[in-house]
């Protein structure tokens, strides 16, 4: 028994000593599910010689995991909570890296007729005046909250049995709408990798106001020690590198192209 | 009814190959759940003993609020480890959030209550039993609750698997403060729900029929090497 519990003693201070030449960055859902990660992580991790640990978080999550100091980068898509949580100086500066596209998927009847939506504000005008089940994050994520802004410039009221807020991660949201067939807004990465697609369809995509830029931020090391800052300002670099640009714009999910390098160089 | 057919044949195809990926989380779950148990019993037991013999004035309510804990929502424990091994909580100076040693803590924290209610109840049966004898015997409180503890060692392996049961399947509080980070912290929970949210509901299933044989295979080895459950014996 006495031996027993030394070695689980030791087990536990070993598993608590290990991350020395890790960096732990929290990233929001619809990156990680895009499986971009898995191509980009195992090219860090040979050119700079050191693991990144993602926790996979909601934007509004991950700005918390930042101003608690417990990773030292993240990488997020919410242009308004991301420079408050720089101007709170909780991280350094904001990296701009990517972009993607969120994309409107409904049931293939389209009852609503968002296909021949004129803008992503006039899609959300359709949902809601044919009160159609429209299923929300509800989670104050980056998607989330780029549904609420879409929402307020439709001028639509969004009220009512037909909008459900599933509090919930992309993945989970999806397989709700999948559910219920109802219409859902998304990044294009996540629906892209959904399994469960049902009889949902990509109904309408293309406005530019869809645009979902993805920014890199480093957690300020000023105001937690123990934050591996230059660890995350070479992981920044790399990321704004023309290798990191061919990875990014030769990603494909079947054929479709997901996103586009746009960082710029000091 | 397809998803599963197909859950079973993917997972049976993950073991036979012995995907890399596969045992490590396997591994992974095994060594936080069995360490939360081990953690859980060495604080549980003796206070479950404690409880039945002891008489001091709070008791009935110290006994109330265990059982009640019992039913402790493991995301309720998962926030509050969380908030406390966080770099801006009290405990943030060790850096242990998001490591399998926080995982640790939230499942001991979680199965602690459930282990000591279960064997207080056989404690006090056993002790209602054993009253007279150790009393006459002149025995001292600490010798009379370890002379119940041994005697009752087989219903306190009941409270040990059921904490297991419960550690094991558990997922809400080691999302939070383990964050399921791949090849680090990810366990077959928290990986059944990345896959579930994923939509790949097969390859979801699969890895809950590993965890239940898993959950199977360990509760039947312990009846074996405790040589309970066997026709010869009671």
């Amino acid at each position: 028994m006495r031996r027993l519990l030394g070695t689980l003693l030791a087990t536990l201070l070993i598993a608590s000593a290990s991350s020395a030449e890790t960096l732990r960055m929290a990233v929001t859902t619809s990156f990680y599910n895009s499986g971009l990660s898995e191509i980009l992580l195992p090219e860090i991790k040979s050119d700079l010689g050191f693991d990144i640990q993602l926790i996979v978080v909601g934007t509004g999550q991950a700005l918390r995991l930042g101003e608690a100091g417990d990773v030292d980068a993240i990488l997020v898509h919410s242009r308004a909570a991301e420079d408050q949580f720089i101007s709170a100086g909780y991280g350094t500066h904001r990296r701009e890296i990517m972009y993607n596209d969120f994309v409107f998927i409904g049931p293939s009847g389209d009852p609503a007729g968002i296909r021949q939506a004129s803008s992503a504000a006039d899609a959300l005008r359709a949902i809601a005046n044919a009160t159609a089940p429209f299923i929300s994050r509800g989670d104050d994520s980056g998607t989330h909250i780029k549904e609420q802004n879409l929402w307020s410039q439709s001028g639509a009221t969004v009220e009512g049995d037909w909008y459900r807020a599933a509090g919930a991660g992309m993945g989970t949201t999806l397989n709700v709408a999948s559910g219920m067939n109802a219409y859902v807004f998304s990044d294009r990465a996540s629906w892209l990798n959904f399994g469960n697609k049902g009889t949902l369809e990509l109904l309408y995509a293309g406005d530019p106001s869809l645009f979902n830029q993805y920014a890199y931020i480093p957690v300020n090391p000023a105001r937690w020690p123990h934050v591996q800052g230059d660890m995350a300002l070479t992981l920044e670099g790399w990321l704004a590198s023309e290798k990191a640009a061919a990875l990014i714009n030769g990603y494909t999910i079947n054929g479709e192209h997901l996103f586009t390098f746009n960082a710029t160089q000091p | 009814m397809n998803s599963m057919h197909q859950g079973f044949w993917d997972a049976w195809e993950l073991i036979i190959t012995f995907d890399r990926d596969l045992y490590e989380i396997v591994f992974l779950s095994l060594k936080v759940t069995v360490s939360a148990v081990i953690l859980a019993s060495l604080i549980a037991l003796p206070l479950g003993a404690f409880l039945a013999v002891f008489r001091f004035k709070f008791r009935r309510y110290v006994i109330a609020v265990l059982n009640a804990l019992m039913g402790l929502p493991p995301v309720v424990v998962g926030l509050f480890v969380y908030m406390l091994l966080s770099r801006a909580g009290p405990l943030g100076g060790f850096g242990l959030l998001f490591s399998p040693s926080a995982m640790i803590i939230a499942q001991v924290i979680i199965i602690v209550p459930l282990i000591a209610s279960i064997s207080h109840q056989a404690i006090r049966d056993l002790w209602s039993e054993y009253h007279d004898l150790l009393i006459s015997m002149n025995a001292t409180r600490f010798q009379r609750a370890k002379a119940l503890l041994w005697d009752g060692k087989r219903a306190l392996l009941t409270a040990i698997l059921a904490g297991f049961g419960r550690a094991i399947g558990e997922v809400g509080a080691i999302m939070i403060v383990g964050g399921n980070i791949e090849h680090a912290t990810r366990v077959l929970t928290t990986a059944i729900a990345l896959e579930t949210g994923k939509g790949n509901f097969a390859f979801a299933m699969g890895l809950g029929l590993v965890l239940i044989t898993l959950a199977i295979l360990i509760n039947l080895l312990i009846h074996i090497v405790g040589k309970t459950e066997r026709a010869s014996t009671w």
